[in-house]
């Protein structure tokens, strides 16, 4: 008998904090697991940032840096280019990242630093108790949007991906999601690219994974992950918008 | 045979893994978990592949999976 299946070597054994269902748990993993695969978890230093995951450096087991909000990309630019052997990557939910972070992502992609944005939309403020996020879907219900939100008077949802990926210094983007065993197989390996980029040195590499929350949005967590599928899906859709074959 | 090991103390009864068993051999136990949540458990051990999709979908790594062929993924 051997095991097919444990906990990767990179994230610590210890309970996580998140709630019942949250797929916080499931990213988190598939990092880790990328991390062991390509073998540099020595290397590997991450960003946390402010929000649900602003505690992810207790799960991951190398070093850590927590950024302000939003200011991951930035912390990380650092990093990176003071210690240019290390991998750096930041792990930012969309309040961070779409929010008050977007000024700190854009530019980060459009200087082409070489790091690794894992990007957790789950199109609301978790942390805060679900207040609408510049993602949060047309419609969708949160404690600032109690009639849904409307496009007259909060605009459309930001899709960050696509919006990123027109920039020349992005070399990977990718959309995914964890809604079902498939989609976490998908995630998986574009979480792997990702690393991949960084350590070939083509430049910024983004990967957007769809996740659920099912507290805020007032779910079960299986129908959590049904309401990703039906809704967030057709908005947001997957795939790599860019790939390190593009890069000229 | 394949065996999974469930770490019930860490159970969240998210119910992921009992959605998403193939062999729909996944229930949630009638007992209360340290954090007073009613954990996953497997009911019929034998029917059980180690195909280890309700670990990859377990948001909280408590489930281990052990076969006697080659690992997968």
């Amino acid at each position: 008998m051997r095991k097919v299946f444990a906990r990767p070597k990179s994230m610590k054994d210890m309970p996580m904090h998140y709630c019942p269902g949250c797929t916080h748990g499931i990213i988190h993993r598939l990092i880790a697991e990328a991390i062991d695969e390509l073998n540099v978890f020595e290397q590997t230093i991450v960003v946390a940032p402010v929000g649900c995951s602003v505690f992810c450096c207790d799960y991951f087991d190398c070093d850590a840096y927590g950024a302000s909000h939003g200011r991951a990309p930035a912390v990380a630019t650092g990093v990176k280019r003071v210690l240019p052997d290390k991998i750096v990557f930041t792990y930012q939910g969309d309040g961070d990242l779409a929010a008050i972070g977007t000024s700190e992502i854009v530019h980060a992609a459009a200087r082409g630093e070489k790091i690794t944005v894992i990007f957790v939309n789950n199109a609301i403020y978790a942390m805060t108790g679900g207040q609408m996020a510049p993602t949060t879907l047309l419609g969708q219900v949160t404690t600032t949007t109690p009639k849904g939100r409307e496009k007259e008077l909060n605009g459309s949802p930001i899709k960050m991906s696509e919006m990123l990926s027109v920039l020349d210094g992005s070399a990977y983007i990718a959309r995914v999601s964890v809604h079902n065993p498939a989609g976490i197989f998908k995630a998986k390996k574009a979480i792997k690219t990702a690393f991949e980029t960084q350590i070939s040195g083509k430049g910024f590499s983004m990967v957007e994974v769809l996740s659920t929350c099912p507290t805020n949005w007032g779910m079960t967590p299986l129908k959590a992950l049904k309401w990703l599928e039906e809704n967030m899906i057709p908005y947001y859709p997957l795939g790599e918008f860019k790939t390190p074959t593009e890069v000229v | 045979m394949p065996r999974v090991v469930f770490r019930e103390e860490r159970c969240k009864g998210c119910e992921l893994c009992k959605e998403f068993c193939p062999k729909g051999i996944i229930e949630m136990s009638g007992i209360i978990n340290i954090m007073g949540f009613h954990p996953a458990t497997v009911i019929r051990m034998e029917e059980c592949t180690g195909c280890a999709i309700c670990a990859r979908m377990c948001p909280d790594l408590v489930i281990e999976v052990e076969r006697e062929d080659k690992a997968i993924g």
